[in-house]
């Protein structure tokens, strides 16, 4: 572990002469900044899939949690009566923090997108709906729901949970999804370092061999490559990650009709992930070309 | 200093040779002479631990070549100055840098720099010390090829067929370079087919004259 911590060190500090040992190599340079760029780029639509969708399952989950409704469907004559008992059940109930009927002005706005405006919501046998806040500590649904039936007949406590679930699965699995998407482009960014630096290391036998007659240990000649190909891979991956922050400040800012596909991007501090990618990328470019020089260097002797 | 005791080194199941032993002790000069596909580069290869012996130990400075892991060998390396035919140069750098390689390799570059102008011009190569090795004739490689094996001050010299490919006149300069540093006390190895340079070094130095033949490591010298 501190033979890794001094290399690292020694990487960034740099030694331009160990560098300076092996030939640029324009070819494998091209390929590990360009792979570097394109994976950092996908990287950070991905986190911005992954962040979006954290959000909007949070949106959800505490938007429909803390609010349930109830529905009360009776003949037009008892309807106010049972909405009173239910009323007063309600205000009688440990957890309830609010509770009150919607007006017939706002059954009618809920409605009037399947319905239009004009609705004669007085005249129709529609159920009234009583909207029900809790309290941090929630209401036990079942006690309720047993006390609605007892006094209220024609009362359905609808706490969500249909709707919410299915949501807030969803909205998970798609973030587990853009994690493990990143993982894949991390990954993959590995890998092709890997070869790239493999492609290097047999192109450069010779100046391996060299470097070996006169002496240079495993670890020097391993770093001449190392840190040039990190170097590449950082400057590759900060060019991809900005051009996708430019990307993603260009795409519609977020508003409440455009739903999911408006929110995507970053807020607030979450635009110091667009640094992040570049160094992890880094952080996978030191470690990847170390063992591939590594186990070159070990198979060359 | 280099010591090699019933070697043997088979390759690709075809043994190269066998039961050898051969001391190399400080301040020597020995030459080792045989016909093509004796062996002789891959004796030299074990005497500075690029291989390692089939059978037989081979010591370094004392130490079991055998035990010796990469990074150790790199050291011994720095003890041993080696000159190849094919002189081994990166083309990308100047022949300053080609020089100065080992210094830099063992994080002594500039410490070094005053001597390091000095060696150029003791193998009269300060006029293309920055040029690059591919504009550099066959007999200036092998000087500075003979600049980088010594710019560690090396205990040991290895040279490989070092006048291979350079002309008599210029045989002799590289020879006397040698001749030189084995009176400064370094100890020479050198493998060479050429009858020629072993009559002219024993003219001038005390040395001793190996032949690698039929498998076996034999003492020769009355024929020359």
């Amino acid at each position: 572990m501190k033979r890794l911590i001094s290399e690292a060190t020694g990487m960034v500090i740099g030694d331009p002469e160990a560098e300076r040992s092996v030939p640029p190599t324009g070819f494998t340079a091209r390929l590990t900044v360009f792979t570097a760029a394109a994976m950092a780029f996908l990287s950070v639509f991905a986190l911005a899939l992954s962040l979006a969708t954290d959000r909007l399952a949070d949106q959800w989950a505490s938007e429909l949690a803390q609010t349930s409704t109830i529905r009360i469907s009776a003949p037009a004559e008892q309807a106010e009566a049972q909405v009173a008992a239910a009323l007063r059940v309600l205000e009688t109930t440990p957890g309830v923090a609010s509770a009150r009927a919607l007006t017939d002005a706002e059954q009618r706005e809920l409605l009037a997108p399947w319905f239009g405006p004009d609705l004669p919501v007085d005249r129709l046998p529609i159920p009234r709906l009583i909207e029900v806040v809790e309290t941090s500590d929630g209401f036990d649904t079942t006690g309720l729901r047993a006390r609605l039936q007892a006094e209220v007949p024609g009362a359905i406590l609808d706490d969500h949970t249909r709707w919410r679930e299915p949501l807030v699965d969803a909205a998970s699995r798609l973030r587990l999804l853009g994690w493990i998407a990143i993982a894949l482009i991390i990954g993959a960014t590995g890998t092709m370092i890997t070869l790239a630096a493999q492609s290097a290391l047999a192109a450069n036998a010779q100046v391996i061999r060299v470097m070996r007659l006169v002496g240079a240990e495993d670890g020097y000649i391993a770093r001449a490559f190392v840190r040039r190909f990190t170097l590449r891979a950082l400057a590759g991956a900060l060019i991809g990650a900005i051009l996708a922050g430019v990307a993603i400040l260009t795409l519609p800012s977020a508003d409440t009709t455009g739903g999911f596909l408006t929110g995507l991007g970053f807020r607030g501090i979450e635009w110091l992930w667009l640094l992040a990618i570049p160094v992890l990328i880094g952080v996978v470019a030191f470690f990847a070309t170390r063992a591939a020089a590594l186990r070159v260097l070990r198979e060359q002797s | 200093m280099i010591e090699l005791e019933d070697v043997a080194y088979s390759y690709g199941g075809a043994e190269l040779f066998s039961g050898l032993s051969l001391k190399l002790a400080p301040g020597s000069f020995h030459f080792l002479t045989g016909p093509s596909g004796a062996g002789k580069t891959t004796l030299l290869k074990l005497c500075y631990g690029e291989l390692l012996a089939t059978s037989g130990h081979v010591m370094l400075f004392e130490q079991d070549a055998a035990r010796l892991d990469r990074d150790q060998v790199a050291m011994m390396r720095r003890r041993i100055g080696v000159v190849h035919q094919d002189c081994q140069f990166l083309d990308h750098l100047t022949m300053r840098d080609n020089v100065a390689l080992p210094l830099t390799v063992s994080g002594r570059s500039s410490a070094f720099s005053a001597d390091l102008d000095d060696l150029l011009a003791w193998v009269g190569l300060r006029r293309q010390a920055d040029q690059l090795p591919p504009q550099l004739s066959g007999g200036e490689r092998q000087r500075a090829a003979l600049a980088r094996a010594v710019i560690m001050s090396p205990d040991v010299i290895i040279a490989d067929e070092p006048t291979g490919n350079i002309d008599w006149e210029m045989s002799q300069r590289l020879l006397s370079l040698l001749i030189e540093l084995n009176k400064m006390g370094k100890t020479i190895l050198v493998a060479t087919h050429d009858l020629n340079l072993i009559r002219a070094a024993k003219s001038q130095v005390s040395s001793r004259v190996l032949r690698l033949k039929d498998r076996q490591l034999q003492q020769a010298g009355a024929e020359l």
